[in-house]
């Protein structure tokens, strides 16, 4: 089984659009992971019907037992994260400060605190119009722990695939270098870095491309919009060249990309020019790197 | 004043309405603009000035004094986030793991773990005239934005003298980072564009912004492309629309040069005036 992730360091640039493209085109044969679990959006290109959703359980947050508690103090002195206040007679949780470390729990004399699992999001399996399946997620409103979501999201997709045969994982990744993309990454087989000519996004790609690095695992890139400034394309098939990353495609600026995501649709059932023939090829080009690295 | 300049979806144009309405008002004002998206900073490709400060930012970790140790596993059961394991004998520590609260640390009977700093990323001051530029940036590998943002954000806090509007340009998403990046300033704005990817995530950030119960305000850029159903939707519920920023291929152009727009582009011009005056109304108390 292969693992394909997405990303792209910056947000924008066209990665879910790509993605959801790749889904449409492989059907069937592609499990979809939705790990952009902040801002999940693939679902609003893919139709999913959900078959399936569960609550997802994740840290802890303290929680103070007022009969008990002798307002002694000590857990608000201890805590690293400002989350114990005296306020109106009693000592409360700042629920958007406590990091759910337990250090207030353990040292509280009158073991006034627990600690409280706390549910951070859902995740939701799904069939999609495409035939894929779907996984994708949906975290809590402020929630942390979104590494641990996509951590979730990654391994029912994998445990679906294996029930069915299926051979490819298609991941869609959040923006960032941070957590929730290290997650994205850990066990992937080939990373698509979607970016854009301008400063930034060549900034952010090069930052992407050294946690890619990190993990060893080969990458090619999608240049979006590459006549926007095509001296800064240039610079970044440069960089691509040094790096030793394949350069899949440049695709033009093309407003018919908004036009497809306003009536729900990818570009390759929208369009049927130039541009989502290019898409098409790119995604070939890729499938047929998984498919001659057989291990 | 604090602002922070948010959205649910990355590249909406955060950090192109952040730049440019530091660099704006600081014609006028003292500012300070933070590169709160530590992650991916990008503010200064935008903003030029001369170099103030450099410093590394640390996080502090257990590190394991093996002489000390009894092996008695209270450190493994202590820590929430499975940081700190014991391995037969030897206790091993993962800082990337690690939320540095202390409990293993000053709770071992033997003192056998102290913690250390590690790097996580550095800081970066640049200054021109009125306009201060302060950088985040973590280092890559590092998992956890939410150290080095409320850092920087103390940074901040600690300058002379307090400028008349501190702007953050926030990371994206709504989960912990958003929110060290927003919890305590006076307004953010939410920059989003009229597409349904641009709507759905507005959504969350409205959502977000209502749990942390901060005021705010949304600007829609690409105005002209999509549809109107962002602009139907805050009239719904009643979350103004301060300025809407035209779709034009020349602001992506200089964008992609790592030009600032409003110098160059009289509507863009236009519409950080919109957002000064409405900035200025709700600093005097007058919000909404």
């Amino acid at each position: 089984m292969k693992e394909v992730v997405i990303i792209s360091g910056k947000g924008g640039t066209g990665k879910t659009s790509l993605t959801a493209s790749f889904a449409v085109l492989e059907g069937v044969d592609t499990v979809v992971a939705d790990c952009d679990v902040d801002a999940a959006d693939l679902h609003l290109l893919l139709e999913p019907e959900v078959i399936q959703t569960d609550d997802f359980f994740s840290g802890k947050m303290a929680v103070i037992d007022g009969d008990k508690c002798t307002n002694c103090g000590l857990c608000a002195e201890k805590c690293r994260f400002d989350a114990l206040h005296f306020l109106q007679g009693q000592y409360r949780v700042d629920p958007l400060n406590c990091e759910g470390c337990g250090y207030c729990s353990l040292v509280c004399p009158e073991h006034a605190i627990f600690m409280e699992e706390q549910n951070v999001g859902v995740w939701r399996i799904s069939n999609t119009k495409a035939g894929n399946i779907m996984v994708d997620a949906a975290l809590g409103i402020g929630a942390e722990n979104s590494g641990k979501l996509v951590a979730k999201v990654k391994q029912e997709a994998k445990k679906i695939a294996n029930q069915k045969g299926i051979d490819l994982i298609l991941v869609d990744g959040s923006p960032g270098i941070g957590c929730p993309v290290i997650s994205s990454l850990s066990g992937a087989d080939f990373v698509v870095l979607v970016t854009e000519p301008t400063l930034s996004g060549l900034h952010d790609l090069k930052r992407v491309y050294e946690l890619v690095k990190q993990f060893k695992i080969s990458a090619g890139c999608i240049i979006n919009k590459f006549d926007i400034n095509r001296l800064v394309s240039e610079q970044i098939r440069a960089f691509l060249e040094e790096k030793q990353i394949l350069h899949i495609a440049s695709l033009p600026y093309d407003e018919s990309f908004i036009q497809a995501l306003t009536m729900g649709q990818t570009i390759v059932e929208y369009n049927h020019n130039e541009l989502s023939r290019t898409v098409r090829e790119s995604w070939h080009q890729v499938r047929q790197i998984l498919n001659n690295d057989k291990k | 004043m604090k602002i922070a300049v948010a959205s649910g979806k990355g590249g909406t144009g955060k950090t192109t309405l952040a730049t440019n309405l530091a660099h704006f008002l600081a014609h006028s004002y003292r500012v300070t603009l933070a590169d709160l998206d530590v992650e991916e900073p990008d503010s200064r490709l935008f903003l030029s000035g001369e170099p103030v400060e450099e410093k590394e930012m640390v996080k502090m970790v257990p590190e394991w004094v093996a002489e000390k140790c009894i092996l008695c596993g209270d450190c493994q059961k202590r820590c929430n986030f499975n940081a700190v394991i014991q391995l037969n004998t030897i206790i091993l520590v993962f800082p990337e793991l690690c939320h540095s609260c202390y409990a293993c640390s000053e709770l071992c009977p033997e003192s056998a773990l102290p913690m250390k700093p590690q790097k996580i990323g550095t800081l970066e001051h640049i200054k021109n005239k009125t306009l201060d530029v302060i950088e985040g940036r973590l280092d890559i590998g590092q998992e956890q934005a939410v150290p080095l943002i409320a850092q920087t954000k103390g940074f901040i806090n600690s300058l002379q003298p307090i400028p008349d509007f501190t702007i953050y340009d926030a990371p994206p998403g709504t989960s912990c980072p958003v929110i060290e990046a927003t919890k305590e300033v006076d307004l953010v704005i939410l920059v989003t564009e009229p597409t349904p990817f641009g709507l759905h995530d507005l959504k969350l950030a409205v959502e977000t912004m209502r749990k942390i119960e901060r005021d705010f305000v949304v600007v829609i850029n690409r105005e002209g492309t999509g549809n109107d159903h962002v602009a139907r939707y805050c009239k719904k519920e009643q979350i103004p629309v301060i300025a809407k920023i035209p779709n034009q291929r020349k602001i992506a152009e200089l964008y992609s040069r790592g030009e600032l727009i409003y110098t160059q582009v009289p509507e863009f011009k236009q519409q950080l005036q919109k957002i000064e005056q409405y900035i200025m109304g709700f600093s005097q108390g007058g919000a909404k």
